[in-house]
Formats: C-alpha cells, structure tokens, sequence
C-alpha cells in the first residue's frame, strides 16, 4: 500500500528505461538532494561536515568505484587504497607543477592517471580469476604505496613524505582547499564531484558496458563466445574503477584532510572500501552508498551508545568491542545476505506493496 | 512442413577433414560435412560421439589439429570465437550459459552488444546518442521476447526461471544477434513434449521467417527426424554417415551404433 507501481503506466521505452521509473522514487530523490544541498550545509555542524559528511561521500565514490569493478564486472580487487593514492599524489603533482590548473582539472586529472595505472594493473586479470586476481592487486596495492614512499619526486622532497595541498579557488576567489576553505564549500563541492558521478556509474551500469560486465561476472565463457572482448571489458572496469578511486583519492588529500602521507591509503583502506560494498551491496550504485554509511556511522554509534545508556565502559574496552561487531556484521552479511543492505531495502519496499495487508 | 517452398542456397560453411585430440584422446576423427545456406543441418550421435566438440570447432572454442573451415568462401584452418561471432555465428548450450544475476530483458539485450556502438564516454552522459541506440535495440528485443512468447517474464532475473523457460531466453539471447548460421546445443534436452513441441515450433519459424541456418544437436530422434533437411552421424570422434533423413534412418552402421551389435 505504501510503496507501490501499481497506477504507473509506462507507454515508451524510453520511460522504461528511466532511472526511477516509479514517481515515489523520483520524488524521494529530491527530497534526498534537497536535504543534501540545502538542510545539510545550512544546519550541519563543523563535526557533521567535516568529520562524518566529507569522508562519507569521498568512501562512497571509492566504493562506487570498487563496485563497478567487483560486484559488476566480477573481478575481486584489493588495490583500491593504492588507486586512491594515485590519484592523491597526481593531483599533489598536478597542482604543483601547473599552479594555475583548475581544481575541477587537477581533480579530474588525477583521476585519469590514477585510471592509466588502474588498466596497467588490470591487465594480468585476463590470466587469473577470483582469489588469485586479490592477490595480484594486492601486490599493486603494496607497490605503490611503496613507490610514493620511496621516490621523493611525488612528494616534491618533503623530508616527512607527506604532502599538503595548495591553497585553490573555484568561481574566482571561493576557496576550498588550503586553511582558509570553508567547511561548506569543501562539502559542497565534494557533493557536486559524487553526485555527478553516481549519475555517470548507473548510466554506464544500466547501457550495454554495464550489461558487458556484469555477462562477464556471471559467466565469462559464455560472454566470450556471444562476441564481447574479454581483455577489454575487463581493462574497461579497471579504467572507470581506478578513475572513481583516483578521484576519491585527490579529494580526500585536498578536501578531507588537507595534507596525507601514503600510509593513509595502505592496505586497511581497501579493505575498508571492500568492507563497505560487501555490507552495501555487491552490483548496486545505491550498495555503495549505504555501505560508507554504515561504516563510517557504525563506529561512531558505538562510541557514543555506552554514554547515552548510561553504560561505564573503558574506552580500549569500546575500541575491541567495535572491531568485534565489526568482524561478526560482516561474517552475518556474508552469510545471510550477500547483496547487502540494498537487497534488504528492495525486499522492504516489496514488503511495502502489500502492507497492511496479507495479499 | 512443405519443402518445396524453402529455399535453401548454396553450401555457406563447409568442414574439411577435421581433426581434434586433447593429448592422446582423439575427439573428432577426419570429419567433413557442409552446411548450406537456410538449411537445417542435424548433427546425431551417442553421447561422447563429438557433436558438441564439433560446434565448438565451428564457432572458434576449440581450434582443431588438422583440417579445414570454409565459412562463406573463406578457407582458414581455425576459427576464432570473438570473429566467429562478429561474422554471424551464435549458439545455445547444453548446459544453461545464461547471466543468472540480469533480467530476461537484459540478457536478451546483451546478445546484441556487437550491434552497439556507442562508446563508454556516450554511455556515462547516456541522454543523446546512447539512449537512442539503446531504445532502437530494445524495440528489436521486445520482436525477439514477442516471437518467443516470453512478454511475461521479461523483468524476471533468469535465475528464477524454469528450465523449459531458461532454454528459451537463451534462444532469445542467440537470436538478438541475428546470426546467420544458429548452433543449437541440445535444445530439447530434458524437456516434456508439449515443451520439445513449442521449441520445434520456434526452431521451424525462426528457420523459415528469418532464413536463418541452423546446425542442431538432438537426442530425440523423432524431432531430428522430422526437422532435419541433412543428418550428420558420429560415434566415438568418427564420421559413420551424412545424408537426408530417411537415408540415416535406414543406414545399418548407425542402426548397429544406435542400438549396440554383437561382434
């Protein structure tokens, strides 16, 4: 009775094909963007914006990217933090050595490199499948963290290795990186950057690239012989994986924290992303959302709960407790559901059809 | 089925003396049939006989040893599976291959990707160029998902399928690409008979309204009988005989093949 199709007449394909085919959907959108960009920045805390907000959004577009990579195309990978640490340092290169490049350049940028390096490392996935691949781009993992840590080029020889962004400007004279941003534009900008490219992953997953790769994922020889390149599609959801990774990665070093060594995106970052599409949902855009959600939100609902109960629990006792349930959710995801929350939403909205009623 | 107003052509793909081992086990033993055009072309055998290795020949899975393939008057010694399906050669399974996580709809969609050009960057920005081509498609898909009865089922993941109604998506999915020449892997198998009726029914019509070759694996022989134009026999990687149906039928090496002889 809540949620329901029933009423909604589709006469074209062209209105089948839409995104949000049911008027529910679409009007729950904007209210989403609504509250987005407007309630969010205009009664957001500094703690809201910039402690859960900015990294929530820069985790959802690294697991949006890790999503198009392995819960559509099928191809396990633990690389994700070396992806993002492409990106990060191109686009400390970028900007140091052309300062007058735009931010919306240098970001973007950043990202085709990190897509450049995304396709080399792709390329053994021809060879090798599943636990295997993991290992290989754990290794790519490993290399380039390694790499930015070892040459001093990409850290213009700063003795600590660490890297700060310079101070850019968007219209003009807006900041939004440096010590004068402002959180809100940070936020906004940000938002701008992940809104437009959730836009362009569900379009690539629901065209034909998006229905290649997830032929491939289901079943690869089949694919094959039906005519879709193998080497390509795959190299294809590398590339676009690698790019959303590599974007998140420069925004994270210029927007989130301002200033990053490499170990910021070491192994545990990418488990952490991997984490993130498995409780969210394997081979969905919205997955990946409500999956930086959870992981983001969960600790900091763990840390909390014990004060608002009324509950006296050393804090080294909170920080166990939360790799324990951390650890458990996510044996239960794999176990129960393993298309995550999102296949819980859609199963709640089927319920929706029906409730109150039985049938 | 009146014969007389079938055209069928000239011989679009012929098999020269084909030869397939995997190290010591000899799979196909100097075959050679051809196949014309708008026929139906029946390959029959017991199991293990090759028939399946033999469409793999065909369509570039399996690269044989020895021999030759002429495809439209182009002599090559082996085929490659993604220039196989390119230049107009599709196929079903033995065994169900279709993308159990997508749609009917999606999976029908996807036989059609060689006919889609749009490049990753029309389909990330998808309004313009992308969405008309991907609405024309689908307009020939729903021809497909119309002609093969399956309307109902087309939001359906194929995984929830039936059997009966799995083999007819994968015929669909072949279809999409509007092959010229259609190898059909056993499409009957473990079917009822109103089930094997409805897909003799698509078989003839998709031979007969598209003009569409077909090459086809059957275990029944009433059905192979009945649609064939030509029937190949193999036992064991060797060629026992190659003819119109009522001349197989009454071949005494494939009745001792079919039905066992003392030695």
């Amino acid at each position: 009775m809540i949620y329901r199709e029933a009423g909604v007449y589709k006469t074209t394909y062209r209105a089948d094909h839409a995104i949000f085919t049911i008027p529910q959907d679409r009007w729950s959108m904007i209210g989403i963007f609504a509250i987005a960009f407007l309630l969010i920045p205009a009664v957001g805390s500094e703690y809201w914006l910039g402690a859960i907000m900015l990294p929530f959004l820069i985790l959802a577009l690294a697991a949006l990217g890790l999503n198009i990579l392995t819960g559509y195309c099928g191809q396990l990978s633990l690389g994700t933090g070396g992806f993002m640490a492409t990106g990060a340092f191109s686009a400390y290169k970028l900007a140091t050595s052309f300062p007058d490049m735009h931010i919306v350049l240098v970001i973007f940028g950043a990202g085709l490199i990190a897509a450049a390096v995304g396709i080399l490392f792709g390329i053994p996935s021809l060879r090798i499948k599943g636990f295997y691949l993991a290992v290989a781009t754990l290794a790519s993992q490993f290399f380039l963290i390694w790499m930015f840590d070892k040459f001093g080029w990409f850290t213009n020889y700063s003795a600590s290795g660490v890297i700060s962004a310079p101070p850019m400007t968007i219209f003009g004279d807006v900041f939004i990186t440096g010590p004068e941003a402002s959180l809100v534009a940070k936020y906004m900008f940000t938002l701008s950057v992940v809104v437009l490219l959730a836009l362009v992953a569900k379009n690539l997953v629901r065209s034909n690239i998006g229905r290649e790769w997830r032929a491939v994922r289901d079943m690869d020889i089949a694919a094959e012989i039906i005519g879709i390149p193998m080497l390509r599609t795959k190299l294809k959801a590398f590339a676009v994986s690698s790019f959303f990774c590599g974007v998140a990665g420069a925004l994270w070093a210029f927007l989130y924290t301002g200033s990053v060594e490499p170990l910021a995106f070491d192994v545990n970052r990418s488990f952490q992303v991997l984490f993130m599409i498995i409780i969210g949902g394997l081979g969905s855009i919205m997955g990946a959302f409500l999956g930086a959600a959870f992981i983001i939100l969960l600790p900091i609902l763990l840390n909390n709960l014990p004060t608002m109960l009324g509950l006296n629990i050393r804090t080294d006792m909170i920080s166990h407790m939360e790799y324990m349930i951390f650890g458990a959710l996510i044996v239960f995801f794999l176990i129960v559901e393993p298309h995550g929350l999102a296949r819980l939403w859609s199963l709640l909205k089927e319920k929706l059809r029906l409730w109150p009623f039985p049938h | 089925m009146d014969m007389n107003e079938r055209k069928i052509g000239d011989v679009i793909l012929a098999l020269d003396n084909i030869s397939l081992s995997f190290g010591a086990m000899k799979v196909l033993d100097d075959i050679s049939f051809d196949v014309r055009q708008g026929e139906i072309r029946s390959i029959i055998g017991p199991n293990g006989a090759g028939k399946s290795s033999m469409l793999n020949v065909i369509n570039g899975f399996y690269h044989p040893q020895e021999g030759s393939i002429t495809f439209r008057g182009e002599k090559r010694k082996e085929m490659d599976v993604h220039k196989a399906a390119a230049s107009g050669i599709a196929r079903t399974f033995q065994n169900i291959a279709l993308f159990k996580g997508m749609s009917t709809l999606d999976n029908i969609m996807t036989g059609r990707n060689l006919k889609m050009k749009c490049n990753i960057f029309q389909q990330g920005w998808y309004w313009g160029k992308a969405q008309k081509e991907e609405i024309e498609h689908r307009q020939k898909v729903e021809e497909i998902i119309d002609f093969l009865e399956i309307q109902n089922i087309r939001k359906t993941p194929v995984g929830r399928l039936p059997y009966g109604f799995q083999k007819r998506v994968e015929l669909g999915r072949a279809l999409a690409a509007e092959p010229d020449i259609l190898l059909l892997d056993e499409p009957m198998a473990g079917m009822n008979v109103e089930e094997k009726e409805d897909m003799s029914r698509f078989i003839l019509d998709i031979n007969d309204e598209f003009g569409t070759t077909i090459i086809l694996i059957e275990h029944d022989m009433g059905v192979v009988m009945d649609l064939s134009d030509r029937v190949v026999v193999l036992d064991y990687g060797l060629q026992l005989a190659d003819g119109p149906p009522d001349e197989v039928r009454s071949n005494q090496t494939v009745i001792d093949a079919y039905l066992g002889v003392s030695h």
